[in-house]
């Protein structure tokens, strides 16, 4: 499940305020190579929850058996605790041996600052073994700085029951279709979408594909490139999006709503309270670990792509979302991008695609994955024409963040299509 | 404990010696004892202040060391943030319903609790209680309460603008309520009863005695209870962090929340320390002003007044 990046508690979150007291705390565990001999690797990944918890330190200790003198520190830790966490540590120039990673501009600053190793060359070894663009989200300027462990999308989950009930009998395929769907469900009195607008992530994706299908991929690299998000295909992505926020298709209280939490926009879904929800290849297994009785939609679940936009200039198969991988600390021993191989071979993927239901980034490995849902991103993926990184992720942190939060305006009908581009513009020139 | 060695014994000293003992204070042995509160004090909380300022001053993500000098730009910056105007907009808010509708109604709940009522002991503890818990634990909790359909309170008070801030104060009612009511519980009880044994005498009703002798003799608790009720709310995170995150977009943020913002999610470190220094230089000018003009009365010949040598 590395690849869930999301609040598993609430409460947690505030492990991340403590994470500034856990760094006194941290200041111990740097220790790398003791006088005994033995070489520690300290390891912070986020599956913090059974399957994958189990199976990682499973993972760990066969991989000490077969080579004597190494020695795990695992610290599982929850997304935004961890986040937090790694971001003290790195700061303060003691990155972890090998942690968890999305890629993208924060991978990309990290490298900048020394504190990742370039693995280029050695991922390079078994990139072959490896989906097409699977690196894609590590790469920048020629060089490799993680090796990608799993993969996803983002894309609407529905309730083909509430779906049929309110008359709209085929996945809406352009954006137009897709509002006249959310207008049938509201007369039919079901709530079409559930949005955690608590955590401004979960809101973002609608903006990002919105600019994808308007502006297509190279907008999105251009305008970062630029530094210029003010530009026409952006404001006609917000205006989009405003007709559909016009349309009130949230839950009550949706701008206080968490993701994964007891009434959290998973559960709101996964109990049959809401039509639908845009996000990653996740949202079934947290929607079922949400809901009631952790049962979840089972069957009625569905899945489609975002819609087209008429007269845009992306594809209806360019894909948004993002998977995890491991990056590796300026500091780590050898036995660290040794033990990134190990992962990588098909059978030990193939534990991950079985255990976890993510969809592994080793070719080999994609006969594992057994769930239908899964499938259906997987064949998505497998027939995409672009792809493109989560915003908050792609970009570098600060402009990230201000679309989070003038997304967020947005989707409050607190802020005119206009100003969430110029807000994310001052925000990259700023850096 | 070498100069007290050589010290004579303490009945061979005459009364008149004060001078003389002043002069003979123990140096080394007082600089021994307080080194090591010093060390901490200095590692903690000296050198942290001391860094942060330094990082105010320059465009820093966090990586290396800081190079790029901007001066004062971070806080002439600051100036221009609506969210950090928007910080101290919302800081005054709940410190004027702090002590407008909070301070008042733990004092009266005091004065209750005072009285000879039945199980008033089970009140107590019961009002005590909410104090007890984190501050994370009480957000959790009320997370739950205000959930927007299946909630206690049901409705969208933590998710209207309008509303978040209201919001956010009941919690912080909830939580300190008990703890301003001890304090001014322990405060009445120190008044002698003789006072109101001779205020009654002398034909004083309930208010009357309240107003004029138990609301003086409560002076200096009020004063002390203000002015932590005042400091907690600059310094306010943990609560809002975990009940609203700042949100709904960024309306219930405090200077802390959007210093974590900043620092932690933007990596914006050298505008992050800036927006720290803010938040300790306005704790520490409100500190001092309310000891020398508030608080000097109730501290009159303790340490603060340096033994009359101010």
């Amino acid at each position: 499940m590395s690849s869930i990046r999301f609040n598993r508690r609430t409460f947690l979150e505030f492990a991340g305020a403590g994470a500034a007291a856990a760094v006194l705390g941290g200041c111990s565990d740097g220790e790398g190579e003791s006088s005994t001999g033995t070489r520690a690797i300290r390891w912070w990944h986020i599956a913090n929850t059974d399957p994958m918890l189990s199976q990682w330190a499973a993972m760990a200790s066969r991989f000490e058996t077969a080579h004597p003198g190494v020695k795990f520190k695992i610290t599982p830790l929850e997304n935004e605790a961890f986040k937090t966490k790694l971001t003290t540590n790195i700061q303060a120039g003691d990155p972890p041996d090998i942690f968890h990673t999305w890629g993208g501009g924060v991978l990309f600053q990290q490298a900048e600052a020394g504190m990742v190793k370039d693995l280029t060359a050695d991922v390079g070894g078994w990139k072959d073994t490896l989906i097409p663009t699977a690196l894609d989200a590590y790469s920048s300027g020629g060089k490799t700085y993680a090796s990608a462990v799993d993969t996803g999308m983002v894309g609407f989950w529905y309730n083909k029951e509430l779906f049929a009930r309110a008359g709209v009998n085929a996945p809406p395929a352009t954006w137009a279709d897709y509002l006249d769907a959310v207008r049938r469900l509201k007369a039919a009195g079901t709530t079409p979408i559930a949005l955690a607008g608590k955590e401004k992530w979960p809101g973002h994706y609608y903006w990002a594909y919105l600019a994808m299908r308007v502006g297509g991929l190279d907008a999105l690299r251009q305008a970062a490139a630029d530094k210029n998000f003010s530009t026409p295909d952006f404001v006609a992505a917000g205006t989009r999006l405003a007709e559909l926020v016009a349309l009130q298709p949230f839950q009550t209280g949706f701008l206080a709503a968490g993701y994964s939490t007891a009434d959290g926009q998973a559960a709101t879904v996964g109990n049959g309270k809401a039509a639908m929800e845009l996000m990653g290849q996740w949202a079934p297994v947290v929607q079922r670990d949400n809901s009631a009785g952790k049962k979840g939609l089972g069957d009625k679940l569905g899945f489609f792509a975002f819609p087209a936009v008429d007269g845009g200039k992306g594809q209806g198969t360019d894909v948004f979302g993002g998977g995890g991988g491991f990056a590796v600390g300026k500091d780590a021993p050898p036995e660290a991008i040794e033990f990134l191989k190990f992962i990588a071979q098909p059978e030990n993927a193939r534990i991950e695609a079985k255990t976890a239901g993510v969809l592994p980034v080793v070719a080999a490995a994609g006969d594992a994955v057994t769930d239908p849902n899964l499938k259906l991103v997987g064949k998505a993926l497998a027939a995409s024409t672009g792809f493109q990184l989560y915003l908050d992720q792609a970009y570098a942190p600060a402009v990230g963040q201000q679309v989070n939060d003038s997304v967020a305006e947005l989707l409050a009908g607190k802020a005119t299509p206009e100003k969430v581009a110029q807000a994310i513009t001052t925000a990259a020139k700023q850096g | 404990m070498l100069t007290d060695e050589r010290r004579p014994a303490p009945a061979a000293i005459p009364p008149p010696a004060e001078a003389v003992r002043r002069r003979r204070r123990p140096w080394p042995t007082v600089a021994l004892f307080l080194s090591p509160a010093l060390f901490l004090f200095g590692l903690l909380v000296l050198t942290p202040i001391v860094v942060a300022a330094y990082a105010s001053f320059f465009n820093w993500n966090g990586f290396g060391a800081p190079s790029n000098f901007v001066g004062l730009d971070n806080f002439r910056r600051l100036l221009t943030d609506e969210i950090f105007v928007g910080d101290l907009r919302r800081t005054l808010l709940l410190i004027t319903l702090s002590l407008g509708i909070q301070i008042p109604i733990s004092l009266a709940l005091a004065m209750l609790l005072n009285e000879p009522l039945r199980g008033r002991r089970v009140y107590r503890m019961l009002f005590f209680a909410p104090y007890v818990l984190s501050e994370v634990v009480t957000a959790v909790l009320f997370t739950m309460v205000f959930s927007p359909n299946q909630g206690l309170i049901a409705g969208t008070w933590l998710a209207d603008t309008d509303t978040v801030m209201y919001a956010l104060f009941f919690v912080i009612s909830w939580k300190y309520f008990g703890f301003h009511t001890i304090l001014y519980l322990a405060g009445r009880q120190s008044i002698p009863p003789e006072l109101h044994d001779a205020a009654a005498m002398d034909g004083a009703g309930p208010w009357q005695a309240f107003r004029h002798i138990t609301l003086p003799l409560l002076g200096p608790t009020i004063r002390i209870s203000v002015f932590l009720s005042v400091l907690g709310t600059i310094q306010l995170f943990d609560m809002v962090w975990v009940l609203t995150g700042g949100g709904p977009i960024r309306s219930s943020e405090t200077l802390a929340v959007t210093m974590f913002q900043e620092g932690f999610k933007r990596y914006h470190v050298g505008y992050a320390s800036a927006i720290s220094m803010v938040i300790f230089l306005i704790s520490v000018t409100f500190g001092l002003l309310y000891q020398r003009f508030v608080l000097r009365r109730d501290l009159e010949g303790a340490v603060t007044t340096m033994g009359d040598q101010r």
